[in-house]
């Protein structure tokens, strides 16, 4: 079986203006969505600190009982959603200032059971993040990224050449920016474990780069032997239709387990699923329609010059 | 191609036999003769057992001002023994600051000070001298308090009675204590928050506590305030005019159990000291009978009772009107020793067993759903190739599980689901290789040189394109905590595991299969 005809030529690159012009627009949304103003992220106790308590009730609850429930004991202002199905309960609480806030969530469970009755409540998760550690893992989380992506840089230029490094980390800024606008808009929990998804995401997205790059680069190495090399832009353009197939196909099977995730794995990685299924598709749109289009914004080395094209008719 | 090398293939056969013995513990149990290093299973997370996760922060910065305080009386000592009069002798922070009498005996006393504090330097600040504790010291000083916390909280913990609970050091001054199978996060939190710092000291009969109250405290002398009760339906603490000395601390306690208070039956914990301790008790008891001494936990009066007779059996009794809970929290923490500075909780991450067990089910569901998509997905595409390709992914499978296990990886729930990802990535060198074939093939090649060129181009983007995914892995190893190492852990061993099967694995069985023809007309790709 076979999708892709192997002798496809779409002219990938032709459109780079409009793919640029598109890639714009959905930056210049994600950034905007980003303002904390106009959207913001929607930060978990992870980096904000605070307190989150699931509970599982026998009947589902109203969240307005629930809400009256902890209300003795101080807590009405606390978010109540529900989470996943209507007899899970999601109650999370922001830290006291200059309080203990580690026993929020014993309180919490008490005044609950002591409502609801014990036996009718079932503690399914408690998290509590103290103000500092919460400053500490956003540090690691910014630190995790920035380091990621200069490692990849450093990796890339190694291998290929600084251009070839430029155009994947700036395909890397992109699908990162877009999945962070894509979390801001729908207020999907920004957590640790959505840090976690997008270093996968990078981890991928610059998989596809990589593949469509090594192709780049065979393609370049074989057509500067040729007397009268085509343009650079035709050998990219002949690369990235040769790998076309491979690219959807593994962005295929990838976003076939990762629907599984998303659907199957439950609530607590829904987030977590949910970003990689972002990052995937836009890894996939970026690594064709970004980082060779950057890569041959950024002429230099690779360019033919003029010499070098008198040197290559010179040759027998 | 036709000669495939022998030892490739054994290495193949060999890594397949250890990875399925090795992978065989988390399916079964494995008879006794089977190899021990291969009879461990995965350790599984918090997060799929369920238990309580505490980060526990300890103030170490109050372990160095404390010790810091227990200097004095070594200043004192050394002052009054050389018969120099000090005006002022106090510590703030890491700093002892002496201010004498006369002036001229600065320099003696500095001199006979440092001596006595080599740990500290010396310092002339006017009419005062200034010691502060040097940076190795209170370094030093950190050091242990965070190890003896350690040691503290293992003893409380191990009193519950739980299986394998792990207490470690995270970090310069943070603890990490788990305890599986566990979910009173609050009792847990009780009993590792707890200083248990106990205290014995004398009320001071004749100073007038309604002047000390008023800010006239005769020197030498406290104010501490007992436990908060409610008095006429307004809350209200009972002051307490007390010696500063302390006469006697919980460090000297052998032995704390509850009890039942004979004259009211009421829930209490007897101490019984070691024999430094009943020697002091018993001196401190035949000194002041008839005057009160009051036991002093955690910085506030618990009672004040008065000393009836000299008490030589070294025991002495804790009342306070205890639940039966509390009188046994209280004594684990008198037993296992107090802790040489407040800690504090500063992150949770507990989760229940039902939750644990329905993530377990969820991430294994994925999985299996996941990977079958996949396999039926490359066997219809690829055909014959593709069902190479399955054998190599269900070999990665075997392989991953494997390798967890005898590494001692913990797997969680980011860690399935870094599985599942690496489900979706591993059969991607495969795509790469089987696309290259498909493109030599379209060009021309004959079968068997199409897969030979196929894998020799494929090869070096493969290993390419895996890197810089294991780059993105390790980044979040090292900044990962928790449950997220774990997602790095899966896919860095899926990554490696992926390499040796897509590549090596698919190789070899296409190797065999095509060995014994000499003309292959046409792939089944």
């Amino acid at each position: 079986m076979q999708l892709i005809n192997p002798n496809s030529n779409i002219d990938f690159l032709g459109k780079r203006k409009i793919a640029l012009g598109l890639s714009t627009l959905l930056l210049i949304i994600s950034l905007l969505a980003l303002i904390p103003g106009i959207r913001g992220l929607n930060f978990g106790i992870d980096f904000t600190g605070g307190t989150l308590v699931e509970v599982q009730f026998k009947q589902a609850p109203s969240i307005s009982d629930v809400r009256a429930a902890i209300k003795p004991v101080g807590y009405e202002q606390a978010i109540i959603q529900e989470f996943g199905s209507p007899e899970e309960i999601l109650i999370r609480v922001q830290n006291k200032e200059a309080e203990d806030s580690s026993s929020i969530s014993n309180a919490i469970l008490d005044s609950l059971k002591s409502h609801f009755g014990a036996e009718n409540i079932d503690m399914r998760r408690v998290e509590f993040v103290g103000p500092q550690v919460g400053e500490e893992l956003t540090q690691a989380g910014i630190s995790a990224v920035i380091i990621a992506m200069l490692a990849i840089l450093i990796y890339v230029t190694m291998r290929f050449e600084f251009r070839f490094a430029v155009g994947a980390d700036a395909a890397l800024m992109h699908d990162i920016i877009i999945v962070l606008g894509v979390f801001a808009i729908t207020g999907n929990e920004f957590s640790l474990p959505v840090v976690a998804a997008l270093l996968a995401v990078i981890g991928y997205s610059l998989n596809d780069t990589i593949v469509v790059f090594d192709r780049i680069r065979e393609n370049l190495e074989a057509n500067r032997k040729l007397k009268h090399p085509e343009d650079e832009v035709k050998v990219c353009n002949d690369s990235v239709n040769q790998t076309l197939s491979r690219t959807l196909m593994t962005s295929f099977t990838t976003l076939l387990v990762v629907l599984a995730l998303f659907f199957l794995g439950g609530e607590v990685i829904h987030g977590f699923a949910f970003a990689l299924l972002v990052g995937i598709l836009v890894g996939t749109y970026s690594s064709i329609y970004v980082a060779s289009p950057v890569m041959l914004q950024l002429k230099g080395l690779l360019q033919t010059s003029e010499e070098d094209l008198k040197e290559m008719d010179a040759r027998p | 191609m036709h000669a495939y090398p022998r030892w490739k293939a054994w290495l193949i056969l060999i890594t397949l036999v250890v990875s399925v013995m090795a992978a065989a513990p988390n399916i079964t149990s494995v008879p006794s003769w089977w190899p021990s290093s291969l009879s461990k299973p995965m350790n599984l997370g918090l997060d799929l057992k369920g238990g309580i996760h505490l980060v526990v922060d300890v103030d170490v910065d109050v372990a160095v001002s404390t010790r810091v305080e227990e200097e004095i009386g070594t200043v004192r000592s050394v002052l009054r023994s050389n018969k120099i009069r000090y005006s002022k002798l106090d510590a703030k922070g890491g700093t002892i600051i002496v201010a004498l009498k006369k002036s001229d005996e600065l320099s003696k006393a500095q001199k006979l000070i440092e001596d006595a504090l080599p740990k500290y330097t010396s310092e002339l600040d006017g009419n005062r001298l200034h010691f502060v504790v040097t940076d190795a010291e209170a370094k030093e000083i950190k050091h242990n308090a965070v190890e003896q916390s350690i040691e503290v909280i293992r003893h409380r913990i191990d009193a519950l009675g739980t299986t394998e609970p792990v207490i470690i050091r995270q970090g310069e001054r943070r603890i990490l204590v788990q305890i599986p199978g566990f979910d009173d996060s609050a009792a847990a939190k009780a009993l590792i928050g707890r200083t248990a710092i106990l205290e014995f000291k004398l009320v001071d009969e004749k100073g007038d506590l309604d002047k000390a109250l008023q800010g006239d405290i005769p020197p030498g002398d406290i104010i501490v305030y007992g436990k908060e009760e409610i008095r006429g339906g307004k809350p209200f603490k009972q002051p307490y005019l007390l010696k500063k000395r302390t006469e006697l601390s919980g460090s000297l306690i052998a032995d704390a159990r509850v009890s039942i208070d004979s004259r009211n039956s009421e829930y209490a914990v007897t101490l019984k000291f070691n024999s430094k301790g009943a020697r002091i008790f018993d001196k401190l008891t035949k000194a002041h009978v008839g005057e009160r001494f009051a036991i002093i936990l955690e910085g506030k009066v618990n009672s004040a009772p008065v000393i009836r007779e000299r008490i030589s059996g070294g025991t002495a009794q804790i009342t306070g009107s205890f639940s039966p809970e509390e009188a046994r929290n209280l004594s684990i923490v008198l037993r296992a020793g107090a802790l040489p500075a407040p800690v504090k909780v500063v992150e949770e991450r507990s989760i229940g067993p039902s939750l644990g067990q329905d993530s377990i089910d969820q991430g294994f569901n994925s999985i299996m759903i996941g990977s079958i998509f996949v396999l039926i997905f490359m066997l219809v595409y690829y055909r014959l190739f593709g069902l190479v390709a399955n054998i190599a992914l269900i070999f990665n499978m075997i392989l991953l599980v494997a390798a967890m296990s005898m590494i001692g990886a913990t797997l969680t729930l980011p860690g399935m689901a870094g599985i599942v990802l690496t489900i979706g990535m591993a059969v991607d060198a495969n795509v790469l290789i089987f696309e290259r074939i498909r493109e030599e093939l379209h060009i021309g090649k004959t079968p068997l040189a199409a897969i030979d060129s196929g894998y020799g181009k494929a090869f070096l983007t493969i290993v390419d394109a895996n890197i810089t995914t294991l780059i993105a892995a390790i980044v979040l190893f090292q900044f990962g905590t928790g449950p997220v190492k774990g997602f790095a852990v899966t896919l860095s061993v899926g990554i490696i595991a992926s390499m040796f099967t897509a590549i090596m694995v698919t190789r070899a069985i296409i190797a065999y299969s095509t060995a014994k023809r000499d003309r292959i007309e046409k792939l089944s790709i």
